[in-house]
């Protein structure tokens, strides 16, 4: 089946099997290696990616019913060379550590600061729940993202 | 379109079905999405729509379905997974379960040329099994009673976060009576009558009565031991959580 996605703003096509998820479609298909593949059961967050605005786990979206939809994945996010002020603020409070979490939960925050919402820490340890850092690094992370998600303009 | 096909399976948010798809448990011949029908969309305080994510819910005006939907995955899981995907799944483990059947909620079903109202307890046939057959789509939901602060939910698990229950309960108090209700200690979410009858036959929940209810509750439920807990917790937990539930509905927890 070939599908048609908007990826990162750009119109692009991908042929896709039946069964497959979007992460799959997103990785192998289009080769934007940035969303990780872990639990392939929606757990541990790492394959998050923003679906028409909503930070969703790609890899329980089956690839076909994304037809149409708008996904942007870490690769869109900065400009540039030029980083965005979440991932930043994660790098600044040393919040990466062997970084194969980070696309996700850059994702989930990303979202975080564009809503219009406030968060206190405990509203963000709860929003960034199905994010899991195995390098046991939240601390750092939640320090980060503390900084921005409340007054960053997306 | 559903008479075009065997046995479709109904997608909405897929927090369930591509679990499946992708551990290779499930390979179903035919995928029919209803996430894009928008007829299944619309909610009000007495008529929830198949698509509602839990997300949504969260902002409820029933407690107790706000309360079960900040519980519900994470929130990528909740921007997902719809009402409508909880009852199709019918796990006996369905958070939302437990309170439809205590708000005495109906399942409206809709094939090209009927429409049917079941109500929940109906709906709920054993473990991951409807009673929709394979012409219907669950349009939504009708709630038997308005929003009260008289309603309680409460589940626990291995952890705070992300977690499918071991047990849950919900409790709602209606103009009518009592309504209590457990998730994951049956083969489906059950109501408890004996539980009911013992609150509306008393004037002032004392604590001899709140034991009596639990009692009621751990002689009603067969719960099973599996990877998420044993039998015998389940039962302790399902009276502790009840009587839990029904102190909350009087302001008492």
């Amino acid at each position: 089946m070939v599908i048609t996605l908007t990826v990162n703003g750009e119109l692009t096509t991908a042929v896709v099997s039946a069964y497959e998820s979007l992460l799959d479609v997103l990785r192998d298909g289009l080769g934007l290696m940035g969303t990780k593949g872990a639990c392939l059961q929606g757990e541990c967050g790492s394959c998050t990616v923003i679906i028409d605005g909503r930070p969703l786990c790609s890899c329980l979206v089956l690839a076909v019913s994304a037809d149409e939809s708008s996904i942007e994945t870490i690769e869109g996010i900065a400009d540039g060379a030029r980083l965005t002020d979440v991932q930043q603020a994660i790098i600044d409070s040393g919040g990466v550590q062997c970084g194969f979490c980070t696309p996700g939960f850059v994702m989930t925050a990303t979202a975080l600061a564009r809503s219009s919402r406030s968060y206190s820490m405990d509203d963000l340890r709860e929003e960034l729940s199905g994010n899991l850092c195995r390098c046991t690094g939240y601390g750092a992370i939640l320090r980060g993202l503390a900084t921005v998600v409340n007054e960053t303009d997306l | 379109m559903l008479e075009s096909y065997r046995r479709p399976l109904l997608l909405a948010g897929g927090t369930d079905v591509m679990v499946d798809v992708n551990l290779n448990r499930k390979r179903p011949s035919t995928i029919l999405s209803v996430r894009g029908l928008a007829e299944l969309g619309t909610s009000d305080c007495r008529w929830i729509g198949a698509n509602t994510t839990f997300r949504e819910l969260e902002g409820s005006r029933h407690p107790a379905l706000a309360e079960l939907s900040r519980t519900i995955g994470s929130p990528q899981i909740r921007y997902a997974a719809t009402l409508g995907g909880n009852l199709g799944t019918a796990s006996p483990a369905g958070d939302s379960l437990p309170f439809l059947l205590a708000i005495d909620a109906e399942v409206v079903l809709r094939g090209a040329d009927s429409i049917r109202r079941l109500p929940v307890a109906d709906f709920l046939v054993g473990p991951k099994s409807n009673a929709a057959t394979s012409r219907e789509v669950i349009e939504g939901v009708l709630l038997g009673h308005p929003p009260t602060t008289a309603q309680a939910f409460a589940k626990v698990g291995t952890r705070a976060a992300m977690v499918i229950s071991a047990v849950s309960a919900c409790v709602v108090r209606r103009a009518s009576g009592w309504a209590v209700a457990v998730g994951a200690c049956a083969p489906t979410a059950i109501r408890i009558p004996g539980a009911e009858s013992i609150l509306d036959a008393s004037d002032n929940v004392t604590d001899d009565v709140l034991e009596q209810v639990a009692e009621s509750v751990r002689a009603a439920v067969s719960p099973i031991d599996d990877h998420r807990s044993t039998a015998a917790y389940r039962r302790h937990a399902a009276g502790v959580l009840v009587t839990r539930c029904v102190q909350r509905c009087l302001g008492k927890w």
